[in-house]
């Protein structure tokens, strides 16, 4: 196979895998640092013959992709931290209402205005539930350009395979830097869709009237939809976790991180092994599903753990649940859009053994 | 068998009298006992009076009220 | 005998939740009845509000989605650009309309997306007991207004119908009540057309309705109408805002 490889910017790679994931419909506002997105899918869509409107405001635009869910399309919107928070209400009906749907985080500093520089400060608000109510929501984080590009995929068949929205947790670093990628990939994974035609409305012809709703006044039966909801989570729990972890086996100290901090940490890794120092890596590729169960297994084997993230300290909580005493867990961080060096975290991590 | 003008459900009905106060011909008036759900409700009656115009129908707030006539097209809409 | 005014089959046959008097019911009875006259019934999706015509899908026999408070407009884009040959309605109060969702509502109409819009005006939030709307006249007591509506603590009646009047991509902005047999009949009139426009693909069309709230009113459902006709049309005048003959 040759490798058709083309010189991408990560916002470019995440519109280009949308389209190619069958994206029926996007509905954007601007905001730095993703403004390549609204601005490629409104020529690309138009020119498919698919939908691209630019909302008056970020919350018309995740209520667009909710009506464009609720007729079974796959509809997708992309924002950057301040305009992800205005989103939240949305994002709640829209797990409340289980309609499947993209949406796409291209984090910046914060908290308020904060900066345009990359960050991972919205770890929380993605994984935690950002909106009201007891919900969860797919939380995919990937490091490079090539994952952007794979991600949508990936994303549009979870959340239609759970009726659920799924996040792309990424930030403005990831999305502003260009790196070859290969489109015509065969390993990649097919696209492939689920049937909406079960629970989408599109008019009641030839069957019964349906209803998408999120209010349950009868006592009893919102504690029974939420009961729904959780098998649901649990079963994507049990399905979905995906990691990547790197020379772990015969490591004694580890670092775990996501993202742009991941592609990082890993190079302070390598470097380290070159010096003869066991060091591993694990990447969380869901952020929810978490995956607990391999952090947990590892910190049974090694000596210490760290986490690397671009903020104060939020998925390192998530670690420490893990491992759960079982070793001593290091943090080391960059809030407000500050970037790491590889040296930076090499030097941590040989200061801890 | 004898089918009436005009038709009340009473367990639509909530006893709002918009119905009561708009017939022209005075057919209609509250019960004195209540429904199911505790509302007084309109019945008929005078029914010889009763031309079908239909306002009773068009003010309620409940499609409680089912109006015929008799073999005349309807007369609007 | 024929029968010649009865409930038509977009309407289930669920007792409406609405107080007694409550003009709903009267409107549900109309979109319901021109759904049925155009035979749209299966081609159509309804978008109930955050209020209390939030119930309206177990009232009506055809698709019905619910929206977050405000944003119906915008969840009609997001069917109608991806289903154009669908019927699409929004269902909305005046504080889904008028407040919350005022830049769904401009936005929308500005962009003159093919869609039809019910905005029901009752002059206060009905469902969570009465609180001053943006719709609410000088002077009217709320529960949130106690000494009377003041316009320099509570600024004045928002006029939606004469604020979106001035939008180029508007087709179809008229004003009805349902006080009286002829009001209704205007009313339906207005409803209906504002599903034709939309079927011949006319652009944004919107009737405002002047719905009475007695329980929240305070007032008899007889009180309730009479103050429509002789307070709230005279802050809120009946009649056609604009009509474009475009296409």
């Amino acid at each position: 196979m040759g490798s058709n490889k083309i010189l991408m910017k990560g916002n470019i790679a995440l519109c280009e895998g949308a389209i190619a994931a069958g994206c029926d419909a996007y509905f954007g506002y601007p905001i730095t640092p993703q403004n390549e997105v609204p601005a490629y899918m409104s020529g690309k869509m138009v020119q498919l013959d698919r939908v691209f409107v630019q909302a008056e405001s970020e919350i018309s635009a995740i209520n667009m992709v909710f009506g464009a869910a609720v007729c079974g399309k796959r509809a997708m919107t992309s924002s950057s931290s301040p305009g992800i928070s205005l989103k939240q209400e949305g994002i709640s009906y829209l797990c409340a209402c289980e309609l499947p749907c993209l949406i796409v985080n291209v984090q910046r500093g914060g908290p308020g205005l904060g900066n345009i520089a990359g960050s991972q400060a919205d770890y929380f608000q993605a994984t935690k539930g950002g909106g009201h109510g007891d919900y969860r929501m797919i939380v995919l984080a990937p490091y490079s350009v090539r994952e952007m590009y794979e991600f949508a995929n990936i994303s549009f068949q979870l959340s239609e395979k759970y009726r659920n929205p799924v996040m792309i947790l990424t930030d403005g670093i990831i999305g502003q830097m260009m790196e070859p990628v290969s489109i015509e990939d065969n390993k990649r994974e097919p696209i492939t869709r689920s049937s909406t035609d079960g629970w989408c409305l599109g008019g009641c012809l030839g069957r019964e009237p349906r209803s998408i709703k999120s209010l349950f006044m009868t006592e009893g039966v919102l504690e029974k939809h939420n009961y729904h909801l959780k098998n649901k989570y649990d079963l994507i729990k049990k399905n979905e976790v995906r990691y990547e972890e790197y020379l772990t086996e015969d490591a004694a100290i580890v670092v775990i991180a996501y993202g742009i901090s991941a592609r990082i940490a890993k190079s302070a890794v390598r470097k380290l092994r070159e010096d003869g120092i066991k060091a591993g890596f694990i990447r969380p590729i869901t952020l929810w599903p978490f995956p607990y169960d391999k952090i947990s297994e590892v910190s049974s084997c090694v000596k210490k753990i760290l986490v690397a993230e671009m903020n104060l300290g939020q998925m390192v909580e998530d670690v420490r649940l893990a491992v759960n005493g079982k070793c001593p867990v290091e943090f080391i961080g960059h809030p407000g859009g500050g970037l790491f060096t590889d040296t930076e975290i090499k030097e941590k991590l040989a200061s801890m053994f | 068998m004898q089918m009436k003008k005009v038709k009340i459900d009473s367990d639509r009905c909530k006893g709002c009298q918009l119905c009561i106060n708009v017939c022209p011909k005075g057919c209609l008036k509250l019960s004195n006992t209540v429904n199911a759900a505790g509302f007084q409700y309109a019945i008929y009656e005078n029914e010889s009076k009763c031309t079908s115009c239909g306002f009773c129908f068009l003010v309620c707030p409940d499609v409680a009220i089912e109006v015929s006539r008799k073999a005349k097209p309807r007369v609007e809409e | 005998m024929k029968k010649i005014y009865f409930k038509t089959e977009s309407l289930k046959n669920t007792i409406f939740s609405y107080c007694p008097g409550c003009g709903h019911g009267i409107i549900h009875r109309l979109v319901a009845e021109s759904i049925d006259e155009l035979n749209i019934r299966e081609t159509t999706i309804g978008i109930a509000p955050v209020g209390c015509a939030v119930f309206a899908y177990d009232y009506w026999n055809f698709d019905v989605t619910e929206a977050p408070h405000g944003r119906p407009p915008a969840v009609a884009t997001g069917i109608k650009r991806c289903c154009p040959d669908k019927i699409v309605f929004t269902y909305q109060g005046d504080g889904d309309l008028a407040a919350i969702g005022t830049a769904e509502i401009v936005h929308a109409a500005n962009r003159g997306e093919n869609i039809t819009v019910f905005f029901i005006n009752n002059a206060n939030y009905g469902m969570t007991g009465g609180q001053m709307a943006p719709t609410t006249v000088l002077g009217q007591k709320t529960t949130t207004t106690p000494f009377g509506r003041n316009s320099s603590r509570d600024g004045y009646p928002l006029k939606i119908c004469e604020l979106l009047s001035s939008l180029e991509g508007v087709c179809y902005l008229e004003r009805v009540s349902v006080t009286s047999p002829k009001n209704v009949l205007a009313a339906k009139r207005a409803i209906k057309k504002a599903f034709q426009n939309q079927i011949l693909k006319k652009g944004f069309s919107l009737v405002e309705i002047l719905s009475q709230c007695p329980t929240d009113w305070g007032k008899t459902p007889m009180d309730s109408i009479k103050w429509i006709d002789e307070v709230l049309s005279k802050t809120f005048p009946l009649g056609v805002y604009k009509e474009c003959a475009k296409k």
